[in-house]
């Protein structure tokens, strides 16, 4: 697929983490027929251990798994790489997803969903950031920050920040237009593909994470601005 | 007719407001009614006392008196006479001489104490001792003493000659003989000042110890109201509380009397209330628990179908023609199945009461586009076209998933209802409310089925063709997601003349809503027949008995 842009191989290997057999067989057909390499493990407390031998570029995971649960597992695997993990899950009670997000998943796609939605989550997440406008050598500023565009990098005074790639994409959706101000539909549009309203849960939980890596006081952000009864926006650029 | 009743309520109440406020305060407080009966009851009873020890003492005084001044007079006249027979006398002078003396030897011998005056009164003149003046002896007395020998005694105003203000007191008479035929009358004036003044004393010291004791007693049942009050006030609050949800509250136990057995049995109705509301808490956790599997499994094999059913859907060019248009039905029937389901959980997480608002301000006209928005290919495929009319911000504190949702149920079920004739959304709002009102000009309903509507799984006509296929629960939902924010959810409806189902969402989330910016009645519904009374119900003020988000059945007036 033309969207495969990171290693050597042409096909993106997903992880599927999930106990119903069935399920996944289904999962790996339809992933197949997409152009992907599915890899299935279907227990919680086997999924780190499959996850470092196959190296996904993209993890399914269940919420409900037997060995280890599925929030565990994300923590698990969000300790050790950034790779985009989507959510499987049957509930939509609120506790159970922000849980998942705040573990670091990068989205959820609720049970039962249509094929065609889960790979256009699956599309999202292993699209990287390249579009008509980049200057692909181009360094922002963002509050104390550098941001390297092409490398994919953030450093505070030389010291790297390491970003997961959907937090990386968000900083970045900022950093691009520091004179905007972005509403959470604009921002769930354009980072994590969403054509309609969704889950605004989504960008709060994420904007936290973020700011938990970047800010020098979490509690009082200077650099991803929360503009009150509208959205975020980018802090003013400090030259350091 | 309701209207009217409301209407002579409210206009008669005015009128009766301002006793009402003392009248309250009367029912409101034990201890006020308490103190004010015991100050009621003492004060009669302190003054019937009073005047009672008062009667008691003053005749008491007055008789021991009135013997003293018998006696005393008894012996004043004879010892005037026995003077006069001791002076046989010649000619006026000397008798008015004799006289002269006589009545200053009485005021000698009295010491001048003051214990009486004399004045004597001869046939020409009258000789008296002291200021006392001639009026204080009644004229009945002088005509009693003229007829008869004995001594008499009377009560009089004593006057006196030198300007001092009279004062109570007795006179006695009686008539001294000089012989041979001359009679004299002989008056002697006992001025009761004394005993005026121990009775002024004795009655300030009744008055005083009466004011003393009221206010004592008054004191006193303040505090035995207190004394009793107080544990009935534990009581109350102890039962407020549990009412509020504080189930472990309970109340002090002291001692084995009547209120302690009413603390101990309301104790005892918490604690049964405590097991009774876990019992249920722990079944709604149980049902809640058995939502969420149920959910889950269902969920997961579901997703399996649906997945394969796509799969061979797509594929369904390849296949037999029989098999292709089962893949179709298959598929189409899964999106039933699957908001069947969606549906069904969400009225069960209503029924487990697990439903929660996640509250954001936001403009009801933004909802009310994006669901005009999305429902546009339904609305196309129908021939209809959907109308908005919003003109002022209608800014409300809402969960907006569920006010989309609920929106995007009326919009859906007018648009399958309205048979291609147009629908009219109206968003109107005041100071307390926001309302979206949603018309269509369709099939309608009986007026009698407005309640129907937001039943489960009910539909208008049974054996009319289901076009859209709704899972006959959207109505419920939305009427449960109204009642979750407060709000209203109304329907209206005439057979041929469409329906209007209207929202009204207080501004802020915890307020009660009283009224709704949008009548009930469409505006552009002109009954036919028109009945007289029709033009008052759609102005008609919103029941204050209504419970929120109630069905409000419109008057049965306008009834074809």
């Amino acid at each position: 697929m033309s969207e495969t842009t990171r290693g050597a191989s042409t096909r993106s290997r997903v992880l599927v983490v999930d106990d119903d057999a069935a399920l996944a067989e289904m999962l790996s057909i339809v992933l197949r027929n997409e152009g992907y390499e599915p890899v299935w493990c279907a227990y919680g407390d086997k999924a780190l251990a499959s996850f470092r031998e196959a190296k996904p570029d993209l993890v399914l995971l269940d919420l409900m798994l037997p060995g280890r649960d599925g929030v565990d597992v994300c923590r698990d695997i969000r300790t050790e790489s950034g790779v985009p993990i989507i959510m499987l899950t049957a509930k939509t009670d609120t506790i159970d997803v922000v849980e998942g997000l705040e573990a670091g998943a990068d989205d959820y796609v609720a049970k039962p969903f249509k094929a065609k939605e889960l790979v256009a989550r699956i599309k999202t997440r292993l699209r990287r950031t390249p579009t008509a406008e980049e200057n692909e050598l181009e360094t922002l500023r963002i509050g104390d920050l550098s941001i390297s565009v092409d490398g994919h990098t953030v450093k505070r005074g030389g010291v790297p920040i390491q970003l997961t790639p959907l937090e990386f994409d968000l900083l970045l959706a900022l950093a691009r237009r520091p004179w905007q101000v972005f509403s959470r539909e604009v921002l769930l549009e354009q980072v994590w593909g969403y054509r309609h309203a969704a889950d605004t849960r989504l960008v709060n939980v994420h904007v936290q994470r973020l700011r938990s890596k970047i800010e020098r006081d979490p509690e009082h952000p200077e650099i991803v601005v929360t503009v009150r009864g509208i959205g975020y926006k980018a802090g003013e650029t400090v030259q350091v | 007719m309701v209207t009217t009743t409301a209407a002579a309520e409210v206009g008669g109440e005015p009128a009766h407001r301002w006793w009402r406020y003392p009248a309250d305060l009367w029912w409101r407080s034990l201890p006020l009614r308490v103190i004010a009966s015991v100050l009621c009851a003492s004060v009669v009873v302190l003054v019937l006392g009073g005047f009672l020890l008062m009667q008691q003492a003053t005749s008491g005084v007055m008789e021991g008196k009135e013997r003293t001044v018998r006696d005393d007079a008894r012996q004043a006249v004879e010892s005037a006479q026995a003077q006069l027979n001791a002076n046989p006398l010649t000619g006026t002078v000397d008798v008015d001489r004799l006289l002269f003396e006589l009545t200053r030897g009485f005021v000698a011998r009295n010491g001048g104490n003051g214990q009486f005056e004399t004045v004597l009164v001869s046939s020409g003149a009258s000789f008296s001792s002291g200021e006392v003046a001639d009026r204080s002896i009644p004229p009945a007395l002088v005509t009693q003493v003229q007829l008869t020998n004995d001594l008499l005694v009377t009560p009089t105003e004593v006057v006196y000659t030198d300007g001092r203000p009279p004062v109570a007191g007795l006179v006695a008479g009686a008539t001294l003989t000089l012989p041979p035929t001359n009679r004299y009358q002989i008056y002697l004036i006992f001025p009761l000042t004394q005993e005026v003044a121990t009775l002024h004393v004795l009655r300030n010291a009744v008055v005083t110890t009466g004011a003393m004791v009221i206010i004592l007693l008054t004191f006193i049942a303040a505090l035995v109201a207190r004394q009793v009050v107080n544990p009935v006030r534990a009581a109350r609050q102890a039962a407020e509380s549990l009412a509020s949800g504080n189930l472990h509250d309970r109340m002090q136990v002291r001692g084995s009397d009547d209120l302690a057995r009413l603390a101990v049995s309301m104790n005892y109705m918490a604690a049964e209330l405590e097991k009774q509301i876990g019992t249920l808490e722990d079944l709604s956790a149980v049902q809640q628990r058995f939502v969420a599997d149920v959910s889950h499994e269902l969920r997961t094999p579901l997703t399996t179908v649906r997945m394969a059913a796509e799969v061979l859907h797509d594929a369904r060019e390849d296949f037999d023609p029989i098999a292709a248009r089962s893949a179709e039905l298959l598929q189409a029937e899964l999106d039933r199945f699957e908001a069947l389901l969606s549906d069904l959980l969400e009225i069960s997480r209503f029924d487990a009461g697990a439903a929660a608002l996640t509250l954001e301000t936001v403009d009801v006209r933004d909802v009310v586009t994006r669901v005009v928005s999305a429902s546009s290919t339904l609305a196309e495929r129908n021939n209809t076209v959907v109308s908005v009319h919003a003109s002022e911000p209608a800014r409300v504190e809402v969960d907006s998933r569920r006010i989309e949702r609920i929106l995007r149920n009326l919009l859906v079920n007018a648009i399958e209802h309205s048979e291609g004739r147009p629908i009219d959304v109206l968003v109107a709002a005041d100071e307390n409310a926001v309302a979206v009102a949603v018309r269509d000009h369709g099939v309608g309903f009986e007026a009698s089925q407005a309640r129907q509507v937001f039943h489960r799984f009910w539909r208008a006509d049974p054996a009319r063709a289901r076009m859209v296929g709704g899972t006959g629960l959207g109505l419920s939902i939305a009427m449960e997601d109204a009642n979750l924010h407060g709000g209203w959810l109304t329907a209206w409806g005439r057979p041929g003349q469409g329906a209007q189902f209207r929202l009204t969402l207080p501004r802020t989330s915890g307020t009660v809503l009283e009224t709704s910016p949008l009548p009930l009645v469409p505006r552009d519904f002109t009954p036919v027949p028109p009945p007289v009374e029709q033009p008052t119900a759609p102005v008609a003020p919103e029941e204050p008995d209504l419970r929120a988000g109630s069905v409000r059945l419109e008057s049965t007036a306008g009834a074809p």
